[in-house]
């Protein structure tokens, strides 16, 4: 307990711990790479720059290259692009449209709750990495159809998970004032519910989203994520599994990036900086 | 010859979120006798419970006992190893914690959880434990003493859970009982059976002990000697008589006064009593299934009518359970009447609030006991009552603003609180706001729901005092709903008991004790007073209190 007070510290009335901070900085230099990455790649990700296939670290060539001879550390680079910006896209469109029905169903109740419960119930009930594979099966894959996709599968957890907060915030006294003064719905779960569940919505956020990367990742991998010669990390891998036997750096590295995010969001997550609440101060 | 308990300068700090050091207990010194009963009584905040808890060696998390000695029984408990101390706890000392419903293991059996003190210290075998807690059933006089343990806490009442938490504090023939405001969540009627039993059982073992209160009555009737604490300081220390005849601190004084609150002053100059602001007729409303009568299969108000007049206000008492509080959603529209018609201000009003005009919304306003629950944590004081000012009268931010400042005035609040979040207030300044909040709207009628139940009795009687002069202001009427008579008394013309559900009798506060209905005498009789041998010398009646006791 003394220990971990000590290990805090405190900025702008928040305080925080190390773990924190180390994460936060992996999450912002991968969104930092996601959104400059055309500009500093050292090679187009489609050119064939090495005579050997499965190349190792070397001057140049930073990250080695890929079964086909390309640059890896383009490759990876890029691959931020799709991993991050896919997933980001995806989670924010399920926890949007799944937080609001969850406090929708909260506050309105009745049939409407039952009815919108058991549906996503039943949409929660399928297996994500089956549903993926029939949706790419039926219409193909590309980038819109993957977003949706991966959106639809994380609505009912979403919806679950603010609906169950929700619930709670619901039978507080200030609700029974705010309907008795006669509020619409909109004010209710805008004005008096959001603020109150802002916070773990918001941790849910982080999970979510890595939870998306590692099914896009795996889809990728299954060969039914982006098609070549776009790569995000989970195709990076399946593309250089080949590579596995020799230690390749081609098939470590994005292993590793969809590690390092996942990670550190995670981290995050458990280590959110503390708003210091001291009333005397 | 030493005392039993020898505290001596006693200081507990606690560490705050910023790491900041708060001493909670600044050099606290008391002493106890061998079967003596003391009271530490004091507002909360005061030290009160942290003081009680220091007894038995603990802090509660956060906190530190940092110096001091707090001998009992030859030993000092701030040195002890915590495995030394848990070997007297139980045995030398036990605890009877406020909440009784709260501390006991739903899951087992009374019976096993009242002897398991003697399991855990091996203190005799079972099957004499057993015994040895029937009797103590007995001599506290719980009904069914050879049955009553083999029962599951959910199957017996608050109060009988409150005496057969003490019997498990007892079992292990303590020499001292830390009793943390055992009686504040009971009735009036029912916290007298619990007290006699507490007394009786201690007089009878020559235990000493602490209780831990903020009721001055309920100690008076309990207490040898009284300590009152504020800012974790000792104020003042006497026995019971001399503390209630010859106080000499200020805030002791303070805390005298507001047990008795001035009555209000009759309106001799009142509008005559045709001018009805609200009236109520043959009002049902209940709970279950609707049978096919069109009543609700439990009826938690039934057939209910009240008038309120303009500039006056009504009282509601009864103990919990009897519907005061539905009877107030019901009128309010938050829970609509199954049967029965409400009129407000020459208009019938809609069952249910969703189908009133705003303006109808606007002109009645409800006030929720708990204002922690009834203001919006998430939001600043001025955002939760400028929300009104906006939704019903349509202000402009400038406005609001302004308006928020003179709200704030009213209810005797310094402006600056407008930019706190109700977790930075205390209970009082909560309740306050919850209470400017309702004014924001302009009504003319104001349902208080418990609103200082859950407060300090000094803090309590400030906001009556409040309430008074806002109504001499402003030309409000309350409908005030409590099970605290002396709050009721000192702010309503008029006082209605209620009992299972029903009005069993309305009058006035000056004719309280010629009350006719046998509940109501009950009621009345069973409000402590100040006098220390109150409880001694009230003799009830056996029959009304096997017909309305919940023993």
């Amino acid at each position: 307990m003394a220990r971990a007070v000590a290990s805090r510290r405190s900025f702008l009335g928040h305080s925080y711990n190390l773990v924190g901070v180390v994460a936060s900085l992996v999450i912002l230099a991968w969104t930092l790479v996601a959104i400059f990455a055309p500009y500093i790649i050292p090679h187009p990700i489609g050119d064939i720059v090495d005579d050997d296939y499965f190349g190792p670290m070397r001057q140049g060539l930073w990250l080695g290259s890929d079964y086909l001879g390309r640059d890896m550390l383009s490759r990876v680079l890029m691959g931020a692009r799709y991993t991050v910006g896919i997933s980001l896209a995806a989670v924010s469109i399920a926890c949007f449209s799944g937080v609001v029905l969850g406090m929708l169903a909260a506050v309105t109740g009745g049939w409407f709750d039952t009815c919108l419960s058991r549906f996503l119930d039943a949409m929660n009930s399928i297996p994500s990495k089956l549903f993926g594979l029939v949706v790419v099966a039926a219409v193909g894959s590309s980038i819109p159809v993957l977003i949706l996709t991966l959106a639809v599968i994380y609505i009912p957890g979403a919806y679950r998970f603010a609906r169950a907060l929700a619930v709670n915030i619901n039978t507080m006294d200030f609700m029974t004032v705010a309907r008795v003064r006669g509020e619409s719905t909109a004010y209710l779960i805008g004005s008096e519910i959001l603020p109150n569940i802002i916070r773990p919505v918001l941790a849910d956020f982080g999970l979510r989203f890595v939870f998306i990367v590692l099914l896009l990742s795996g889809l990728s991998f299954l060969g039914l994520g982006l098609q070549p010669p776009l790569a995000d990390w989970g195709a990076l891998v399946r593309e250089n599994i080949g590579g596995l036997p020799f230690a390749a750096p081609a098939v470590v590295v994005p292993s590793l990036a969809i590690a390092s995010l996942t990670i550190s969001v995670n981290l995050l997550i458990d280590n959110l900086p503390q708003k210091i609440r001291d009333r005397d101060t | 010859m030493t005392n039993l308990v020898e505290v001596r300068n006693l200081m507990i700090k606690a560490t705050t979120d910023a790491g900041r050091v708060v001493e909670i207990i600044k050099g606290v010194s008391l002493d106890i006798a061998d079967g003596e009963i003391i009271a530490l009584i004091g507002e909360s905040g005061s030290g009160k419970t942290t003081v009680a808890l220091s007894l038995m060696g603990h802090a509660r998390p956060g906190c530190q006992i940092t110096g001091g000695e707090i001998n009992v029984n030859g030993k000092n408990m701030a040195a002890l190893s915590e495995k030394e101390r848990a070997k007297l706890r139980g045995t030398d000392i036990a605890y009877v914690p406020q909440s009784a419903a709260a501390s006991f293991n739903p899951a087992s059996t009374i019976m096993e959880q009242v002897i398991e003190v003697t399991r855990i210290h091996r203190l005799m075998p079972p099957e004499q434990a057993r015994k040895r807690a029937v009797e103590l059933f007995r001599s506290l006089s719980l009904p069914d003493p050879e049955r009553i343990g083999g029962r599951y806490p959910h199957q017996v009442s608050g109060g009988q859970l409150q005496r057969l938490a003490a019997a498990m504090g007892l079992i292990g023939d303590p020499k001292l009982v830390i009793f943390d405001e055992p009686t504040t969540a009971l009735d009036v009627t029912t916290q007298i059976d619990v007290l006699k039993a507490f007394k009786s059982v201690m007089r009878a073992g020559g235990i000493a002990g602490v209780y831990v209160s903020h009721d001055l009555a309920v100690v008076a009737q309990i207490a040898d000697r009284i300590v009152v604490l504020k800012g974790g300081e000792v104020q003042e220390t006497g026995t019971t008589a001399e503390l209630l005849s010859a106080a000499k601190h200020p805030y002791t004084r303070e805390l005298l006064a507001a047990f008795e609150p001035k009555r209000r002053q009759a309106h001799a100059d009142a509008e005559p009593a045709t001018n009805q602001l609200l009236r109520i007729d043959n009002v049902t409303a209940g709970y279950g299934a609707v049978r096919d009568n069109g009543l609700p299969l439990i009826r938690a108000v039934d057939s209910v009518s009240l008038i309120v007049e303009k500039g006056r206000n009504l009282g509601v008492i009864g103990e919990s359970g009897c519907g005061k509080s539905t009877l107030a959603r019901v009128i309010a529209g938050i829970h609509p009447a199954a049967a029965g018609d409400i009129v407000f201000d020459g208009k019938p009003l809609r069952r249910a609030a969703g189908k009133r005009s705003q303006d109808q919304l606007r002109e009645m306003q409800i006030v929720f006991q708990y204002a922690d629950t009834a203001l919006n944590p998430a939001k600043p004081v001025e955002d939760i009552i400028a929300r009104p000012l906006a939704f019903y009268h349509g202000l402009d931010k400038r406005k609001r603003s302004k308006r928020v400042d003179e709200l704030l005035d009213m209810v005797r609040l310094p402006k600056a609180l407008r930019y706190r979040h109700p977790s930075e207030l205390s209970g009082g300044q909560k309740q306050r706001v919850n209470f400017a909040r309702a004014l924001a709207a302009n009504p003319k009628l104001i349902i208080c729901d418990e609103i200082t139940s859950a407060l300090d009795t000094v803090v309590a009687s400030a906001v009556i005092e409040l309430l008074k002069e806002l109504q001499r202001e402003l030309g409000l009427s309350y409908i005030f709903i409590s099970h605290d008579l002396s709050v009721v008394e000192a702010i309503c013309d008029e006082i209605m008991v209620m009992y299972n559900g029903q009005r069993v009798e309305q009058i006035t506060p000056d004719k309280v004790n010629a009350a006719t209905h046998p509940y109501s005498k009950l009621l009345f009789s069973s409000v402590p007073k100040l006098d220390p041998t109150w409880l001694d010398g009230l003799v009830r009646d056996p029959e009304l209190v096997s017909q309305y006791g919940h023993r």
